[in-house]
């Protein structure tokens, strides 16, 4: 038995490689029998959207994620878990977020990336900002309630 | 001094990202800087009308309103989020 992964959490401007994320967890651990990934992109809102801007508080971007990534380590026996969240301007079609976990069996890999993107919506202070195809000033996208419950449901009983 | 750090549509309304404050006597949890703050012009007024949707960090961690804000050196003040 190794000791537990570290979680790898990016924050960045640049596109991620998801086959490569993949790879860095599977490679040389025989042990991996399942991984999921999550990607979420940019939308075009039925063609409204040039573009979002997406603004975040560097520092403790990385640190909140770190902090969920650790509660989801202690929850679930993954061998692998990362975070990649952009940020800068993102046009429909590009990634936002990736997240990678990989265990031995599907059901932690499967809990704990849902874990992690809902906690990582309500928690992480990343803040949209929509520009608009048609050359109006955009507004900032409202926090949904539907994501405040999504992140409740893992609350332990 | 205590630095002060804004986010988002906060950041917009009041026309700063970041600024160093001294904190008066008895300003001593988040939601006596929100009060505080808000006297301190129009543009902190129309960021703060709403105290409650403000979520607040100290030292890049969230803290609720109620708070001490003890020895910070950074708080931040922002809405709610909206990443992923």
């Amino acid at each position: 038995m190794t000791a537990a992964p570290v979680p790898v959490i990016r924050i960045q401007a640049e596109d991620f490689d998801v086959a490569a994320e993949i790879a860095r967890l599977t490679e040389g651990n025989a042990d991996v029998g399942a991984v999921v990934t999550f990607t979420g992109l940019c939308r075009d809102e039925g063609g409204r959207l040039a573009a979002l801007e997406l603004e975040h508080y560097p520092g403790m971007a990385e640190a909140e994620i770190c902090r969920i990534a650790a509660e989801a380590m202690r929850r679930w026996p993954l061998l692998g878990l990362t975070a990649i969240h952009r940020h800068g301007m993102i046009p429909p079609g590009d990634d936002i977020v990736l997240v990678v976990a990989a265990s031995t069996h599907r059901q932690a890999a499967f809990e704990a990336a849902s874990f992690l993107m809902d906690f990582l919506k309500s928690r992480a202070p990343f803040w949209k900002k929509e520009h608009r195809a048609d050359g109006f000033e955009g507004s900032w996208v409202d926090a949904r309630e539907a994501d405040d419950q999504a992140a409740l449901r893992w609350r332990r009983r | 001094m205590t630095k002060l750090v804004y986010f988002a549509w906060v950041r917009e309304r009041i026309g700063k990202s970041e600024e160093n404050v001294s904190l008066p006597a008895g300003i001593e949890t988040l939601a006596d800087l929100l009060s505080w703050l808000r006297g301190r012009g129009e543009e902190y007024e129309s960021a703060l009308l709403r105290p409650e949707v403000i979520r607040v960090a100290i030292d890049k961690e969230h803290v609720g309103h109620g708070d001490a804000i003890g020895g910070a050196r950074e708080i931040a003040l922002f809405p709610p989020m909206t990443g992923g």
